[in-house]
């Protein structure tokens, strides 16, 4: 520690260096001049200004989906931090670390109804794995230190740090600590073995065996494990919107996204299976649908997460497992291994035929006939293109459902959507943070003509530091998604689903600077789309006139069993 | 079922508010709720009663130990423990009710603790029911006000909460 004090402000920009912070998103004012002013000082750490702190917050969400780097932005307080609130929702629900600091006003006007003053802490609080409100310059590195820590370990989440004004002028020595400890905070990592004994024998002993993995295994990088796993095993296995990209999309034993409009192979062998091993994942109610249908049928559940309260929240478990995704699988491979048991063969094959006769209704298949653009094409004409070798963000809606359908994602962190919050505007924003954490990376974002208007003033942001980003508008001239549910469970009536007086996508691209192609014709689509892709270092924004009234399937209406699907073929 | 849940939290700005927020947020019923610093002042001691089925008291439990200044959390009521509320009670004594009052006052123990030509102020301690049945018992006209301060728990024998 060297005898020198520093500012509250510079003490803000040493933790982030200290912590390999690389880029912070962020938008100023008042409360947080000092750290503004401590940023234009240095370079070590680069700013990326956003248009609107919504964006902020999602853009550093994207940047730690897609890298498992801490995303961290910067707001002041007062409406920045209620702007920013959204993102951190939405970050909270998909168990995203990132780290929030916002501008408070000085700690003797708190309570005072100062301007711009908000209780940051109380907004958040809901929405936050943590927050800290710091009053004195002296706990700002500890504070930073713990912040980064509960982000990142045990199941991760988005930890703020509210930072009054005074506090970025006051000053004393700094040290960063080099280790924390907290005695309220010690997640656990390794899972029992006698629980991981008990769950190799149900796994064994298995006949009609399903791997159901969620966002957990992307979140604790265990791909690579459970591929090792499904593959020894040789069990099907199905991802949540979640957990796409956690095994890969185009191997034979993988059955596609399951839940809500998951494919009928998924739903199915999930509704019938004996044994279910649940990894990362959390049997939400877009998943398994309703908890009593599904507890109709009888099997044994093994379920591996890192944060208890997931297991046993919505089904009866046999074997929970709690503890770290990656160490856990790790411990099934080798005692598996170090065993002789395997499950039985004629069993497994029984299992597959009757799994390869769901697959043969082939679920996704569409009408593409006709002269109008089907989105689903688009999709599969971007995996195309970019030879699946891309990432993709989404924005919510049928686009997002149509995105997670029909393109592979053969890694993690390629598939990146608001899955928990379901935030529309995420897109663009997300999009920007997944380019920042992947120069020179391939990068689309899969919206609606509704969904980008949220956050639009982001094309901006991706001007002023060139992003290449691709975005792919699906533009049906409806809120589709809930243009669907008022086809099928309002009587057609498509109350304020209409999206009216549209702006002219291309021209609005081409007044931000970038470059826009509309595209009405399907044979139109495939060109369109090299011709977008070719132009590396330009974004190009791709209107492309859909369909007006496809709908998603296959569907399980709300409450309904996740065996009770409408197919296409219904109708 | 009504359960009896310890928590020791570290005694921060906040924290309070962590756990209240977690209840209303998941919607958990509290029936009580108290808090004060222990021994070691960075500790703070909670007493929270609340119900509801094995299920949703296995996710309390859960969620409060998820939150981060939650340094520990036990069920009292699954094993032997005791169970103490304190009540102040205010009641109109006047005339030949002050005999009665003062005899139900001995009765369950109580203790007076401010007499006026026309109240008593009443202490009484004991489990939630006691407390209730000494209301039940008293006139109900005679009661001017009451405060409990909802109930406290500590294991029997050896259950120690410490860190
Ligand atoms: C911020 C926000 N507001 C409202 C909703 C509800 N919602 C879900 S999907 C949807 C329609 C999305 O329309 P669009 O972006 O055009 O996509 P499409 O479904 O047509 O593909 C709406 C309004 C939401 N998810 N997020």
């Amino acid at each position: 520690m060297s005898d020198k004090e520093l500012n509250g402000a510079e003490i803000v920009i040493r933790c982030l260096q200290e912590e390999g912070v690389e880029v912070v998103f962020g938008y100023p004012g008042g409360s947080v001049l000092f750290i503004y002013d401590e940023l234009f000082k240095q370079d070590k750490v680069k700013h990326v200004l956003v248009r609107h702190e919504q964006g902020a917050a999602h853009a550093a969400d994207g940047y730690s989906r897609a890298s498992n780097r801490i995303g961290v932005c910067l707001v002041t307080s007062g409406p920045g931090i209620t702007n920013a609130v959204t993102g951190i929702a939405t970050a909270y629900m998909d168990s995203i670390p990132m780290v929030i600091l916002s501008g408070q006003v000085p700690t003797h006007y708190i309570g005072q109804d100062a301007f711009q003053e908000c209780d940051a802490v109380g907004i958040t609080r809901p929405c936050v794995k943590h927050n800290f409100l710091v009053r004195n310059v002296e706990d700002l590195a500890t504070t930073f230190k713990k912040a980064f820590h509960i982000a990142r370990t045990g199941r991760p989440g988005p930890v703020l740090i509210d930072i009054p004004k005074d506090v970025t002028t006051a000053t004393c020595k700094f040290e960063y600590p080099a280790q924390v400890s907290m005695r309220s905070y010690s997640p656990v990592v390794r899972g029992h073995p006698g629980q991981i004994k008990k769950a190799v024998q149900l796994l064994t002993e298995a006949k009609r065996p399903v791997v159901y993995t969620g966002g957990g295994v992307i979140l604790s990088d265990a791909s690579a494990e459970l591929l090792s796993l499904v593959k020894m095993l040789g069990f099907p296995c199905t991802n949540t919107l979640m957990g796409l990209g956690g095994f890969p999309g185009t191997d034979p034993q993988f059955l596609g996204m399951l839940g809500m409009h998951g494919t009928y192979q998924a739903n199915m062998a999930m509704q019938n299976c004996d044994v279910l091993l649940a990894v990362g994942a959390r049997f939400d109610d877009r998943v398994i649908g309703n908890p009593e249908h599904f507890g109709q049928v009888p099997r044994k559940i093994i379920h591996i997460d890192v944060d208890p309260s997931s297991i046993a929240k919505r089904v009866k478990v046999d074997v929970p497992i709690v503890g770290n995704v990656k160490d856990v699988l790790d411990d099934l491979l080798k005692t598996i291994r170090s065993g002789d048991a395997m499950p039985d063969p004629k069993a497994l094959k029984e299992w597959w035929a009757q799994i390869d006769q769901w697959r043969a209704r082939d679920c996704l298949a569409y009408n593409k006939a006709g002269n109008v653009i089907k989105p689903q094409w688009v999709i599969e004409k971007l995996y195309e293109v970019t030879g699946g070798d891309c990432f993709v963000t989404s924005d919510v809606g049928q686009h997002q459902m149509w995105a997670a359908q029909y393109f592979k994602f053969d890694k993690p962190r390629r598939w990146i959507n608001s899955g928990g919050l379901g935030t529309m505007g995420f897109g663009l924003p997300s999009a920007m943070g997944v380019q920042f954490a992947n120069p020179g990376q391939t990068v689309a974002c899969v919206t609606g003509e509704s969904s980008i208007q949220m956050c639009l003033q982001e094309l901006s942001t991706c001007k002023q530091y060139r992003l290449p980003i691709k975005v792919i508008n699906l533009n049906n001239r409806y809120m589709g998604m809930v243009r669907q549910w008022q086809q099928f469970f309002h009587g057609n009536r498509y109350s304020e689903s209409y999206m009216d007086a549209l702006p002219d996508f291309v021209k609005l691209a081409e007044g931000y600077g970038h470059r826009g192609i509309r595209i009405e014709k399907p044979e139109d689509v495939e060109p369109a789309l090299r011709e977008a892709f070719s132009r590396k270092d330009e974004l190009v924004f791709m209107d492309f006139l859909t369909d007006q009234t496809e709908n998603v399937f296959p569907m399980v209406p709300g409450g309904m069993g996740i065996s009770e699907m409408i197919l296409a073929e219904d109708l | 079922m009504r359960h009896i849940i310890s928590i020791l939290l570290e005694n921060e700005s906040g924290a309070l508010s962590r756990v209240a927020g977690l209840f209303s947020a998941r919607a958990y019923n509290i029936e009580s709720l108290t808090v004060a610093p222990t021994e070691d002042a960075s500790l703070s001691r909670m007493t929270l009663v609340t119900s509801g089925s094995d299920e949703v008291i296995e996710q309390i439990t859960k969620q409060l130990n998820k939150l981060i200044d939650v340094v520990k959390v036990v069920d009292l009521s699954e094993a032997a423990h005791i169970e103490r509320e304190l009540m102040l009670i205010k009641v109109r004594a006047v005339g030949k009710d002050r005999e009665e009052v003062k005899r139900m006052c001995d009765i369950f123990r109580g203790r007076i603790l401010d007499v006026t030509d026309g109240t008593f102020t009443i202490e009484i301690t004991g489990t939630g029911l006691k407390i209730d049945a000494f209301v039940e018992g008293l006139d109900k006209t005679l009661i001017l006000e009451t405060v409990r301060t909802g109930a406290s728990g500590i294991g029997r024998g050896e259950r120690i909460l410490k860190i």
